[in-house]
Parts: C-alpha cells; sequence; structure tokens
C-alpha cells in the first residue's frame, strides 16, 4: 500500500513531522516498508535556455545562456542533444548536491569554457533512467520556481507493507483514522454527501450467485466528457506507481487507494442488455483488460451482458465494455465480493490487481453506497454528465459483531495496565463502539474491521494504539530449580552421534529431505504418497528413505571441485511412510577417495589406502558406542541392502529382529545409477531403533576388581575354512574360560596355497587374566586345550603347525 | 727406593698414555687387563709388596695402591668418555627434521555443521530459562499446520506459505510438507498440560528460492503456556534470549504490532544493529533495525484446538529462522550454501566437534 503524505494530510490534520508519521505507523502496526522522499530535489530550478551556441572546441557540446529567474542569464556548458533555445528545465546551480551522479556541483571549466551549473537530465535527479537528454518541460513551466514543488516531487512516497488482516488500512482514510487514534493529528471528516440522480438507472441488474456478491450498486452517469484527469490526481498516482489513463479510470484507482474501495466503470454504450452477476460457464472466455484472454470456469464469479462476460468480479474488468476518450455514458459499479471466492479467483487466473488485493481482505460494506456517490461526484466534477439514482440490488445492511469485552483482558494478555477508559476511548477512536460500563463492556465492531472477531483482537487494538513500547519486560516466573536435563534420549543420541562423527574426521553435511525419484527407488523408496505434488525442481521431488544417496551426491559433487577425499556426515530424518512415526532419525555418512580417520591423500610417512567397508563399520560402531547402544550385544551379520557391494557389507541387529544399521561399500550398480565414481563407503544406524537405556535408581558403576595377578598373553594360529567368519572363532576361544580370557582379538588374517584351497589361516592373541593365583604352566596348557578344542568344535579350525 | 718410584713413575705414564690411545670399550678393557688383571703390571707391583721390608713395604705400599687408584680412575673416566661420544654419534645419526608436518587428529578435521552448533546454542540458553526441546514430523497434516493454527480454509495467509503438498490420498485428503514448526505446538498441547515452557527447532519448507529463501530451511519455535504468560513476559524471554545467542551485554528490539493467524495479539520484532562494515552485523550498537522473529499472544482458536480453555490458560509463542540467526551471528552470505555440502564451506562456517556451546564456558568460542 502506498500514499504520499500530501494524501495523507487531506485525511489527517496533523503537524507531525514525515519522520514521526512513518515511527508511528510502524509501531501502530502499519510497518513502513519505504519511503521516497525527493526533498534532495528542492534546490534544482526551472530554468529557461535563452541561447544555444556550439562550443568552440567540441562538435557536440554547447553553451547555453540560461534564465534561472535570478536577473543574470548564467553560462552552462551542455552536451546534451536536446539542448536548444526555448527549451525549459531543470537547472541545478554550483553547490548543488546531483544525487544522480553523486556529484556536488561546483563552478568548472569544460574545454576551457566556464560552467555555472548544470542542466539536468532525469537520471541525474534519479526520477528515471532516462538520460538521452536534458529534462524537456512544457513551455509554460515558472521559470525559477523549484523544479520539485513544480513537479510535486516534494511529496514523499510512503510504502507500507500491509498484513493481510487490515483492510480498513488499504485506503489512506483507514490509515489516517490509526494515525489520529494513536494521536498523531485528528481524522478529518470522510462523511460522503450523496449526489442526487435524476431518474431510474436504466441498466438493471440481477444477481443470480447471491454467496458470491452480497451486494452492488450501480449508476449511470450520462453526457460525460473523458479525457485526461486533471495534474493533481494524474501526479498521485503517477507517485505511488500507477499510469494515468484517463478521467474515468483514473477516478476508480483514486478511490481504491484514497477509501480502499474499488470500482469498475463500464461504458454503457458497448453494454448489451441488462447486467447479471453470475457463476462463470466452464469454459467461458473473457479478454481482460490487461489485454490477455483469461479462460474461466464456474468457481469464478462474473458481470455479464447479453454479450457475455464483461468483468471478472472483483479481479479484472473486460476489455470489451472499458472506458475510454470517446466514453460519453458510463456505468459505476460499487459492489462486494466474497473474499475467498476473489482470493481464489485470482490465484486460478494469476490475476493480481488492486482491486483483488482489497477485495480477498474484505471491503466495508458500510462503504459500498457512499463510495459510489463518492465517485458520482467526481464524476462530475471532473467529466460532467447527469447521473441517474443510484440502484443497489442485494445488500443486506451490516450487523455489527459484538465482542464482550472484560477490560482487564488487557493486563491479563500483555501485562500492562491501561485504565478502562482509556481502552474504551481507544476503541472509540478507532470507530468502535463500546456499550455499558463496568468491568465487561459490549463492543460494537465496525464495519471496515471484518478482522476483529474476539476480545483478544482488542486487546490487541488496545495494545497497539496505547504503544507497545509501554510494555516493561517482566521475567518469567522462575523455575527456582538447578536445571535437570531437558533433552529427550532421542536429542541426546542425535548430539552425540553427531559429535562423534565430526571427532571422527567427518564434516557434519545438511543435504535436501527430498532426492530425485530415481534415488528414492534405488534405496528402496520411492512411494507414491512420498513424492511432491509440486516439488520446486523435477529432482527435488520424493522423501528421502535414506540419507546415503544425498551424502553420495554431495560426495561427489566436491570431487567434481577437486576434493576427491572427503568425509560426511548427516543426522537427520529419512521417511518410510507420510505418518509422524514412520519418520526415522538415522545417522549416516559416507566416505571418499581416501578420507579415512587417521588421514586422507599422500603423506611423507605413509600415504592413506583408499576407504572401505571397515571405515563404514568404524563409523557405524562409534555411533552405536556415543548412542550408548548394548554394542557387546551386536550382532554382525554379512551383507546388507541391495544398493550395497554383497560381499563388501555388513548388517548389525540386536537380536533377530532389531536392525540397528547396515555399512559397507557400494554396489557398482548404485554407483553408476547415481552417476558417481568410488572409493565410496557408506553407513546408516537408525538411531531411534537403539533401545532406551534402563531406568537405574542410582549412577553408582560396577565395582570394580583389579587382579593383583600379572595378566598374559598366548598366541594362537588356526587354520579354517574360508568362510568361517572371523567373529565365530573369537567367540568360540572366548568361551572357554569367560572368566580367564578378557579379551581376544585377531592380529593375522592369512590365506595362501599353502593351506590349501578354500582355508586361511586367522591368529588371534588371547589376553589372559588370573584372578585369584598365579596360573602354572599346566593351568595354562589346560586352557590353551580348552580354546583349542573349542575353536575346533565351534569352527572346524585347527592349530596351525 | 728412588730407583722403584722411578719406575712407578714410568710405568704409571705409560699406562695413563695408553688409556688415553685406547678408542673403545674393547681396548680399554685391553689396558684394564693389562694392568689390573691378575698377571696385569699394577697387580705384579702389588704383589711384589710381600717380598719387601717392613720399611720398603710403608713407603711403597701407598705408593702403588695409589698407582692403582689413579689407574682405575683414569680408566672409568676414559670408559665414561668414550660411552658419551658413543651416544652423541648415535644420537647425531637420528637427527630427524622437526619442521616435517604431522598428521592432522580428526578431530581437527571434523566439523559441526552451524545449523547443529546453532541448535546447541539455542537448548543451552532455554536450558536455562526451564524450556524443553519439543520435536515434531516433517511430514503433516492440513489440520495440524494449518487449520489447528486457526489458518481459515482458502485464506490468503495459506497463500503464503507456499506450501509443499503431497499427491492426495483415496479420501482425497493431501499430507504437506510443515511450512513453519508450529505445528509442534497443537501436537505438545494435545500431549501435556500446561505449565509448558518448549522450544522447536527443526526442518521447514516452503516453495521459495534465493539467496535468502531455500525451499529447506530450520526454525526456531517457541511456546509457554501457563496461567498468567504475557506479553511482558514475552518480551523478557526474547530480549535475554538475543542478549545471551548474539553474546552482547544489552540489545535494543523493537516489538511491533503484526498479524499471524495463530497468534494475538501479534507482534514482530526488529533488532537494533550495525550493518555499515560489510559482511558483518554487530548488535548492541548501530542505528539499524533487522526483523528477526514474530511472536504473540497464543490465539484462544489454538489453545482450543489444542484441547485448553483460553480463560483459563494463555501464553505466548514465537518463531525465528535458525538459519538466519547462524547467518547473522555468523556471516554467511548466502543461505543456499548451508546445503551444498562443499568441504570448504562446512571447513571454514563449521565448528570443531569438541566445542560444545555451554552458557558456563561461552556459546561460541572466541
Amino acid at each position: 500500500m502506498k500514499f504520499t503524505l500530501s494524501w495523507l494530510k487531506d485525511h489527517l490534520e496533523t503537524d507531525a513531522t514525515l519522520e514521526e508519521i512513518c515511527e508511528r505507523l510502524t509501531m501502530t502496526g502499519l510497518e513502513v516498508e519505504s519511503v521516497d522522499d525527493k526533498s534532495a530535489l528542492k534546490p534544482f530550478v526551472i530554468a529557461r535556455v535563452l541561447t544555444a551556441e556550439k562550443h568552440p572546441d567540441a562538435d557536440k557540446l554547447r553553451v547555453l545562456s540560461v534564465d534561472t529567474g535570478s536577473g543574470q542569464p548564467v553560462q552552462v556548458v551542455c552536451g546534451a542533444p536536446n539542448a536548444r533555445a526555448g527549451l525549459v528545465g531543470a537547472f541545478a546551480a554550483p553547490g548543488t548536491y546531483v544525487p544522480g551522479i553523486d556529484v556536488t556541483l561546483s563552478v568548472g571549466k569544460i574545454r576551457g569554457v566556464e560552467s555555472f551549473g548544470m542542466m539536468c537530465s532525469e537520471r541525474e535527479l534519479l526520477l528515471s533512467d532516462e538520460h538521452d537528454g536534458i529534462i524537456d518541460l512544457p513551455e509554460d513551466a515558472p521559470v525559477g520556481e523549484s523544479f520539485a514543488a513544480w513537479a510535486k516531487l516534494d511529496d514523499p512516497v510512503i510504502e507500507i507493507n500491509l498484513t493481510p488482516n487490515r483492510p480498513d488500512a488499504t485506503g489512506v482514510h483507514g490509515i489516517a483514522r490509526d494515525l489520529a487514534a494513536s494521536g498523531l493529528g485528528r481524522l478529518k471528516d470522510g462523511t460522503v454527501e450523496p449526489v442526487a440522480g435524476e431518474g431510474e438507472c436504466p441498466v438493471k441488474l440481477s444477481i443470480e450467485a447471491p454467496d458470491l456478491c452480497p451486494g452492488f450498486a450501480l449508476r449511470l452517469v450520462r453526457g460525460v466528457q473523458n479525457g485526461p484527469s486533471p495534474k493533481w490526481l494524474q501526479q498521485r498516482l503517477i507517485a505511488i506507481g500507477l499510469r494515468p489513463i484517463n478521467a474515468l479510470v483514473d477516478i476508480t484507482n483514486y478511490m481504491t487507494f484514497d477509501r480502499g474501495r474499488p470500482l469498475h466503470v463500464f461504458d454503457a454504450a458497448k453494454v448489451a442488455g441488462d447486467l447479471v452477476v453470475r457463476r462463470a460457464f466452464d469454459g467461458e472466455k473473457v479478454l481482460a483488460l490487461d489485454g490477455r484472454e483469461y479462460e474461466l470456469n464456474s468457481g469464478i464469479c462474473v458481470i455479464a451482458d447479453d454479450n457475455g462476460v464483461e468483468s471478472i468480479a472483483g479481479v479484472m474488468g473486460g476489455e470489451h465494455s472499458g472506458c475510454d476518450e470517446a466514453t460519453t455514458d458510463v456505468l459505476i459499479e460499487s459492489a462486494l465480493w466474497e473474499p475467498l471466492n476473489v482470493a481464489r479467483t485470482g490465484r486460478t487466473l494469476g490475476i493480481i490487481t488492486d482491486a483483488r488485493y482489497r477485495f480477498e481482505r474484505g471491503v466495508d460494506p458500510e462503504f459500498m453506497v457512499p463510495g459510489i456517490e463518492l465517485a458520482t461526484r467526481l464524476v462530475t466534477d471532473l467529466c460532467g454528465g447527469t447521473p441517474s439514482e443510484t440502484e443497489v440490488v442485494g445488500y443486506a445492511g451490516y450487523q455489527p459483531r459484538v465482542v464482550t469485552f472484560p477490560t482487564l483482558e488487557v493486563r491479563r494478555l500483555t501485562g500492562i495496565d491501561v485504565p478502562a477508559e482509556e481502552s474504551v476511548a481507544i476503541l472509540e477512536r478507532l470507530g468502535f463502539e463500546p456499550r455499558g460500563g463496568g468491568y465487561v463492556i459490549d463492543v460494537a465492531v465496525p464495519s471496515w474491521r471484518p478482522d476483529v472477531e474476539g476480545k483478544a483482537d482488542l486487546v490487541e487494538e488496545v495494545m497497539r494504539i496505547n504503544g507497545v513500547d509501554k510494555i516493561a519486560p517482566q521475567p518469567l516466573v522462575s523455575h527456582d530449580a538447578v536445571n535437570g536435563r531437558i533433552l529427550t534420549t532421542l536429542q541426546v543420541r542425535t548430539r552425540a552421534a553427531k559429535r562423534a562423527l565430526a571427532v571422527r574426521g567427518m564434516m557434519e553435511a545438511v543435504t535436501w529431505s527430498f532426492i530425485p525419484a530415481g534415488h528414492a527407488e534405488l534405496f528402496g523408496g520411492g512411494r507414491p504418497a512420498l513424492k511432491l505434488a509440486n516439488p520446486i525442481a523435477s529432482d527435488m521431488s520424493d522423501m528421502r528413505p535414506s540419507l546415503l544417496p544425498g551424502l553420495v551426491a554431495a560426495a561427489q559433487r566436491n570431487a567434481d571441485r577437486g576434493f576427491a577425499d572427503v568425509a560426511l556426515f548427516e543426522v537427520s530424518g529419512t521417511y518410510e511412510g507420510d505418518r509422524p512415526e514412520d519418520q526415522r532419525r538415522v545417522a549416516g555418512g559416507v566416505r571418499r577417495g581416501t578420507a579415512r580417520m587417521d588421514g586422507q591423500g599422500r603423506h611423507w610417512a605413509g600415504n592413506a589406502q583408499a576407504v572401505g567397508v571397515f571405515d563404514a563399520k568404524a563409523d557405524a560402531l562409534a555411533v552405536l558406542e556415543a548412542c550408548g547402544a548394548p554394542v557387546d550385544k551386536l550382532q554382525v551379520e554379512a551383507g546388507g541392502p541391495a544398493w550395497y557391494h554383497p560381499g563388501r557389507s555388513g548388517t548389525f541387529k540386536l537380536g533377530p529382529k532389531v536392525v540397528l544399521g547396515t555399512f559397507g561399500e557400494f554396489h557398482p550398480k548404485t554407483l553408476e545409477a547415481l552417476d558417481v565414481s568410488g572409493p565410496l563407503c557408506g553407513f546408516e544406524i537408525f538411531v531411534d531403533a537403539i533401545p532406551e537405556p534402563k531406568a537405574k535408581p542410582t549412577r553408582t558403576k560396577p565395582r570394580l576388581d583389579i587382579s593383583p595377578f600379572q595378566a598374559v598373553r598366548r598366541d594362537f594360529a588356526f587354520v579354517v575354512d574360508r568362510s568361517v567368519e572371523a567373529a565365530a572363532l573369537t567367540r568360540a576361544a572366548s568361551s572357554a574360560d569367560k572368566k580367564l580370557i578378557t579379551g581376544v582379538r585377531v592380529f593375522d588374517v592369512f590365506e595362501g596355497a599353502a593351506l590349501g584351497d578354500d582355508k586361511k589361516s586367522v591368529a588371534i592373541e588371547v589376553a589372559i587374566q588370573p584372578v585369584d593365583k598365579t596360573l602354572t604352566d599346566e593351568d595354562f596348557e589346560a586352557l590353551a586345550a580348552r580354546i583349542v578344542e573349542n575353536v575346533g568344535k565351534q569352527t572346524g579350525g585347527v592349530l596351525r603347525a | 727406593m728412588s730407583e722403584q718410584n722411578a719406575n712407578l713413575a714410568d710405568l704409571e705414564a705409560s699406562l695413563l698414555e695408553e688409556i688415553t690411545a685406547a678408542s673403545d670399550e674393547a681396548a680399554i678393557e685391553a689396558v684394564r687387563i693389562a694392568a689390573l688383571g691378575k698377571k696385569g703390571s699394577v697387580s705384579e707391583k702389588l704383589k711384589s709388596l710381600g717380598s719387601m721390608s717392613p720399611e720398603e713395604r710403608q713407603t711403597m705400599g701407598p705408593a702403588i695402591n695409589g698407582l692403582k687408584q689413579r689407574v682405575t680412575d683414569a680408566l672409568s673416566a676414559r670408559k665414561a668418555e668414550l660411552r658419551d661420544a658413543a651416544i652423541e654419534v648415535r644420537l647425531a645419526g637420528e637427527k630427524v627434521d622437526v619442521t616435517l608436518p604431522v598428521r592432522q587428529t580428526p578431530a581437527e578435521r571434523g566439523r559441526i555443521h552451524p545449523i547443529s552448533q546453532i541448535i546447541d546454542e539455542i537448548a543451552a540458553i532455554f536450558g536455562d530459562l526451564g524450556f524443553q526441546i519439543a520435536e515434531g514430523p516433517d511430514i503433516e497434516t492440513d489440520h495440524y499446520n494449518f487449520t489447528a493454527l486457526n489458518f481459515p480454509e482458502g485464506h490468503p495467509a495459506r497463500e503464503m506459505h507456499d506450501t509443499f503438498f503431497f499427491n492426495p490420498d483415496e479420501n482425497g485428503a493431501r499430507k504437506l510438507l510443515r511450512t513453519h514448526t508450529s505445528p509442534v505446538q497443537i501436537r505438545t498441547m494435545e500431549t501435556q498440560k500446561p505449565p509448558i515452557r518448549i522450544v522447536i527447532p527443526g526442518k521447514t519448507y516452503r516453495q521459495d528460492s534465493d539467496a535468502t529463501h531455500s525451499p529447506m530451511f530450520h526454525q526456531l519455535e517457541g511456546l509457554v503456556i501457563d496461567k498468567s504468560a504475557n506479553v511482558a513476559n514475552m518480551k523478557w524471554v526474547l530480549s535475554e534470549f538475543c542478549k545471551a545467542f548474539f553474546e552482547v551485554p544489552s540489545v535494543n528490539m523493537r516489538f511491533r504490532p503484526s498479524f499471524f493467524p495463530f497468534t494475538e495479539p501479534s507482534l514482530e520484532v526488529d533488532i537494533q544493529c550495525d550493518r555499515s562494515r560489510p559482511g558483518e552485523v554487530r548488535f548492541g550498537e548501530g542505528s539499524d533495525w533487522m526483523e528477526i522473529l514474530g511472536c504473540g499472544m497464543v490465539h484462544p482458536n489454538v489453545l482450543r484446538h489444542g484441547g485448553l480453555d483460553p480463560d483459563e490458560y494463555q501464553g505466548f509463542a514465537w518463531g525465528m529462522g535458525i538459519d538466519r540467526i547462524a547467518m547473522l551471528k555468523y556471516g554467511m552470505p548466502d543461505l543456499r550454501a548451508f546445503f551444498d555440502a562443499d568441504v570448504r564451506w562446512l571447513s571454514h562456517y563449521g565448528f570443531r566437534p569438541l566445542d560444545m556451546p555451554t552458557l558456563f564456558g561461552g556459546l561460541s568460542n572466541g
């Protein structure tokens, strides 16, 4: 919503400065977005070029003698092609700041000829981009006067960023009302005197869609002379960015901004028969005033005559019956349109107009008739003509909403004491009608405030007019205790997983929740329920089933930029369905190139190897460990989902059913489908699947018994079938004596022809901690025999000779 | 007598000479055996004492024993000298170029994304004020995202949200990606009785993309509901938050009336700052106003949708962009880079894994 300061002062009697007005607008909820103040242009005066001679030393320059109204003509050197004797333009004397070139002028010599000022172009005054020549004003522009004042450029333009709840502030009068209510002046009387008409309006109107049109006022003015509107009106429209068209059209635009009352004018000569308000037929077409043809449907309300659609109700008029300079009889429409329908129509057709802006917020129903009266007066004043009587159809009158308002509600919700009388006075100044006394009053809501529905709305009115600044901050009641833990287990684990992975040299990425359909399908997603109907881009269409495709793509983007060794992770949501419980919390990561935990790339002390399945496994375990998963009870199964390398991937499980995560290198087909190159490995841990820790009554850790006896280590090498899993072997060795054996570590795996086909050697180091006595050689031998026996029984392994 | 003494002096001189000339441990040992061994020259002298007269012994005894002592001392001194020299040689050979680079520890390389770090900062501040952290799903129903938050059907305010929709199901209902974190207000009210003090960080989605808008972004919602929370309390909470978050002793904030369907009264908050230095915003000084958040008293209809009686319970809520306050605090110029995972950006704007924001240690380290 834009208006000028002088326009505001038509409605508001005030001595306040521009700055005070803007500050108050913002602080009452009409946020000032910008102020275009051309007061810097005041020093520019209107001047006439008396003579224009060619510059003695430059073909393109002229030496002008300029009458600036100060008596003595001034010599100015000018390069503009349109500089000529007789031209009236805008002159800047030495010492003037010229904003368009950011220079303060001084007397200068141009190619040896002195120049005492400058004739300016529009661009130099920041009026437009026009710089082909200097400003060329009408002959009669008064020489010596301020150019800005004459051109009405000294009228600052204020733009407010209007919230959708304030239809009343779509007109200057409503804005003035708020300012006056806040004590910044007096609201001028906006009452409209009716204009007497002669005879009935000959064009009849019927409303076939009363649900979409709660009222319609129509009037004919005969014998008008349409032409350019007067300068004051044109200047106001230009100031707010509208193009003057002709007086009749300009009047409707003026009313739209002055009173928030959009109107439409039909050239009566082009209207065939009577008018009807109806729903459009599906497929019906109309050429609108913007020169474009729109195809309509039955959800759209139109005004039609015997020829068809003449106007899209509340949105835009039709080209066919529009008014031009030849119009002599004009039909003025002042109607009410159902806001939601106007909004939907505007959206469907993609039309944004000043009328739609107002109707979708809700136009004051009680100003429908005064609006047509005021418009009639402007038409007869500016274009002459004889009005008919006003025909009002379908308007049932306004029944004010009455809100029960306990005045203490202001204190309850805002914390500030505003005396009841003051609250009442504020509401009255805004046009509300408070009735009754005491603590609880009834407040009738004015017709221009459809947004006010309940007592909280009235609190807002009192608060914003009384001043939000007056509310002093008050501490929230303290919880009076040392803070306890505020995060849920899942939140703690999410946080722990992130830190644990970052400590492992990985960088946390935040990638899109929506990914290309092909990627989603590749990772087990792509369900119809998880496809966006209106994705922002075709490759951001499906909710991700996994963090991996996004991370792999991110790693590849980095590689394409020259960073081949990257380790990225993310702890975030994946989507198995569209219900809240289908959103998982997953920690996922990828490593690419040689981005291993202990370093990447080449190093003088040893180059990093390519990443692989065990890097991913280590990352995954780090997450499980950080999240407090029972790591010692986990099983690792070979293999994982289809996107992994079947022989180089694994799955972490807790019991037979609970899958805690997967890890591995990727299937070559996955890499191909994602159009990425390796080496790559990745993992995902389902953080939300890790069981909640058991509630414990104390934080005491289990008792630690430190044995006084020396711990010893014994090595064994077993030959087993190649298919035997190392975990099975270590499990077998551990179980030889759960009490004495504190650890089994695989320190060598070896395959070779000497061992035989499909055989491998696995060497383990067994850590033994005697507890009650130093072990004798016989004890060790017995233990070693049990280890060998267990391994033999459980894996078929034999001690390597 | 003097002849014997002269012999001793000669022997001593020649032994000391041999000791000095010995260039390794073996040579030293050879000299020791030759002098002090069973048949060594000095040992022989000692043995000869037995055949001397008592008078002779009285003078020669100390002389020979003195010789033995001096030779022994010289031997061990030379031995030590040689050992030191040998160590010197070894050490010289072991010298390395200490300017060679060491491997970076992984914790130096790893980074936490600014969004996670900011959420931790927020948790530290609001934890101190007795708030809890709530979360909710990204995929929402129209009810939670709009209707329960008092967005009337077809209202232009819904359009302002540029919502991502899913395809309608067989009943015509269509899910959507939440456009704000406010649905969690309702979800919380449905499961938790007041008093409620929560903040809700999370992902939000709107169909919008430029340098300051991204189709996916992060919001921080706050909700306080009890029987007395009012605008004055809200002003206090938000200004305390801004002071703590931006780590400045004071901030100047401007609360302007505004409009949101789910709050009444509604306010927008600007924060005073200095933007005169390119790429940098300073809070607590300057003369610019920058919009930072929207807030208001929870609308009575929203309380009702959450199952609460608006005449008994009241409260306030606010929402702000996490990415936006991250950009303001740490100076990232472009929102889109947040989601690009460029390791150069992450390395520069990300945080070290062990830099955990706390109130006692400061939210950010320098």
